[in-house]
């Protein structure tokens, strides 16, 4: 085990795979000799050469189409697009081509793709910079949905999305990227579709993704101290989506609360709830809360962005009181 | 080339009779009158070559052998389709031809063809991917994100714009800076500028032939502008009624087909032989109208399979 950052483990969970797979390349805007805006991919041009790590000029649809063109004539690629915002410039490849060319052509293309790009606010950047998309692409058919919430499962999970043959968008949280976590040596590989249960509980369940993830924790933490024993569930991957994990700990628990960062209207933690209303309404014990950002674009300044974001007061405050 | 060109005609006429006939559904974009780009470019290319086509790709999936029969099946629906129905008219696809898909979203396989290309080249083998694309195409960001992604990084491909002077329904001199919408462009990429008659099969084939041989030597992609003209409407909603009387008078009168045939007396070839080729694609061509109404309607679970690649839908477990 060893201490890791997030960041640091982008680029090593991307080195594990291109290690294991020689056709594995990378493309993307300076990501080669400047190793990325968010130093993921230092280190990866020196070991790996200018013909697997390539710099590409700001044309986010050459940058996706050129993904699609190798990766369904066999040369796996994954591909970065700098701020998860940017998807909107190229989100006719990922929408339209990437995800509906397997089953339009009767399952003759696959394209094993994996769009990495950081998501998320937390750094005032504005409401162009800051997002949460993830939704975006959740409700197309085709895509696969995978967003880490720590250094290991950056690792574990990078490698299932490389070695998966749909295409997944990775979505690596700028505020996690300084965050630290053990790290297991070797190789490590995780399977899409399968929740973690990070804290076990018996009084509710709070199911969160990528940032929310350690503030449900840390609410969870302080919740004990209340007597309310919350189990905490990191969801890891949207599509899949691992419902008997949230369906099991609602049957244990009777309450769920999602937490979730993007918008509240028609964020997934609403499928959620719908989900649970349909397959578990009779071992609910209250309603199905959902802790959201409200349906605002991002603040820049530090007070109203920190106001819009679900804090770790925010849920703490929500769960107390519906629990009460 | 004759042969081909042949298959096209009949093969597009054909598929327009089982639309009046109500057999074909949704819609369909016909490349009659168009057939010596297709015929050329497809002729130029080795089998393990990728084409890149649009939503009017008929003709650049047959040029690459694509079977009549399946192809004709999936305009009808049909399970015996060559996507089995799942893609239609707009999508044709047969990798096991080099035919990469048929994209009905304006510009995304000029960039999706840059990825083969760059595969083919990353793998060392001498393939060239080529993108189809009309005239109206070369007004979208991505035509112009794509050849300058093409040309930084060298990649062995092709980009030809069948410029049949409208985009949809509006003439393209309109909405267009420059009169040669795809040529006048490729100064600003540092390619030359290269305009081919693209009724004459053989002009076609002749620039195809070179613009190859540069992208296989390494020498990076090509833009060819291809100046043809569609005799029907843009689509089977389409009597294209826009379009003066006499300009569609005059391009009949250059009708790539009848040209190509009296070019072939020309050179020696009987009448005899070639309405032998005409009778022999006529045949072909009610062959896969036969197969196709034979085949099944798709069965429901069909709606099911392949959105992953475990061949389920399932996106929860
Ligand atoms: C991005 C996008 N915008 C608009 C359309 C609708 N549309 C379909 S065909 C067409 C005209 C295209 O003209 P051109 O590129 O000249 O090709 P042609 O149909 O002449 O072969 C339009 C506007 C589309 N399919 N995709």
């Amino acid at each position: 085990m060893a201490q890791l950052s997030y960041r640091d483990a982008v680029s090593l969970g991307i080195a594990q795979e291109m290690r294991r797979d020689p056709n594995l390349v990378m493309l993307g805007e300076d990501i080669a000799g400047a190793g990325g805006v968010f130093k993921t991919t230092v280190g990866l041009l020196d070991e790996f050469g200018p013909k697997r790590i390539r710099d590409t000029p700001i044309s986010e649809q050459a940058i996706l189409g050129a993904a699609m063109g190798a990766a369904m004539t066999g040369i796996p690629v994954i591909a970065e697009i700098m701020f998860s915002d940017f998807l909107a410039v190229c989100f006719d490849i990922v929408a339209n081509e990437m995800a509906k060319s397997r089953y339009m052509t009767g399952g003759q293309v696959t394209v094993p793709v994996v769009i990495r790009t950081a998501n998320g606010a937390g750094s005032r950047f504005g409401a162009q910079h800051s997002q949460s998309v993830e939704n975006w692409c959740m409700m197309i058919p085709g895509l696969k949905v995978v967003a880490p919430s720590n250094p290991a499962d950056v690792i574990g999970l990078m490698a299932a999305a490389v070695r998966d043959p749909d295409p997944v968008v990775f979505f690596e949280h700028k505020s996690l990227f300084a965050t630290k976590g053990e790290v297991p040596s070797g190789e490590i590989v995780d399977e899409l579709g399968k929740a973690t249960t990070v804290r076990t509980g018996s009084d509710c369940t709070i199911a969160a993704l990528a940032l929310m993830v350690p503030r449900a924790l840390q609410a969870a933490d302080r919740l004990a101290e209340d007597g309310i024993s919350a189990e905490v569930i990191d969801l890891r991957s949207l599509v899949p989506l691992d419902t008997r994990a949230i369906l099991g700990s609602v049957v244990k628990t009777g309450h769920l609360f999602t937490v979730e960062e993007n918008p509240r209207l028609c964020g997934w933690g609403a499928e959620v709830a719908s989900i649970v209303a349909e397959e578990a309404f009779w071992d609910l014990d209250g309603p199905v809360v959902r802790i959201t950002t409200p349906h605002i674009p991002l603040p820049s300044a530090e007070a109203l962005e920190d106001l819009a974001l679900p804090s770790v007061e925010r849920i703490y405050e929500t769960v107390r009181t519906t629990m009460d | 080339m004759y042969e081909l060109q042949q298959s096209l005609r009949q093969f597009e006429k054909r598929a327009y009779d089982l639309f009046m006939e109500n057999l074909v559904k949704g819609t369909s974009h016909l490349s009659l009158g168009m057939e010596a780009v297709a015929t050329g470019f497809g002729r130029a290319m080795h089998s393990d070559d990728y084409t890149f086509a649009t939503y009017r790709g008929h003709a650049h999936t047959i040029a690459r052998g694509a079977p009549l029969g399946p192809v004709m099946a999936e305009l009808l629906g049909r399970e015996n389709g060559i996507l089995k129905g799942k893609g239609g008219s707009m999508h044709l696809t047969s990798v096991e031809h080099g035919m990469m898909g048929s994209y009905a979203i304006i510009g995304a396989h000029l960039c999706i063809a840059n990825g083969a290309a760059w595969s083919a080249q990353m793998r060392g083998t001498d393939q060239v991917a080529v993108a189809f694309f009309g005239d109206g195409t070369t007004n979208i960001g991505a035509f112009h994100e794509a050849l300058n992604f093409a040309v930084i990084w060298d990649l062995p491909v092709v980009f030809v714009c069948e410029n049949n002077l409208y985009m949809e329904y509006t003439p393209i001199d309109l909405v267009s800076a420059v009169p040669n919408p795809a040529a006048d462009r490729a100064a600003a990429y540092g390619l030359d500028r290269i305009i081919v008659d693209g009724n004459d099969a053989d002009a076609v084939y002749e620039v195809a032939t070179s613009v190859f041989d540069r992208a296989r030597r390494g020498a990076g992609p090509s833009l060819v502008e291809a100046v043809t003209y569609r005799h029907g409407g843009h689509s089977r909603a389409d009597p294209g009624k826009y379009r003066p009387a006499e300009e569609v008078e005059a391009w009949l009168e250059r009708d790539p087909i009848p040209m190509y045939h009296q070019r072939l007396l020309e050179l020696g070839v009987s009448e005899s032989e070639l309405s032998a080729i005409q009778q022999s694609v006529a045949e072909r061509v009610e062959e896969a109208t036969e197969f196709a109404k034979q085949g099944a309607v798709p069965a429901a679970d069909q709606l099911f399979v392949d959105v992953w690649s475990d061949g389920g839908a399932s996106w929860r477990n």
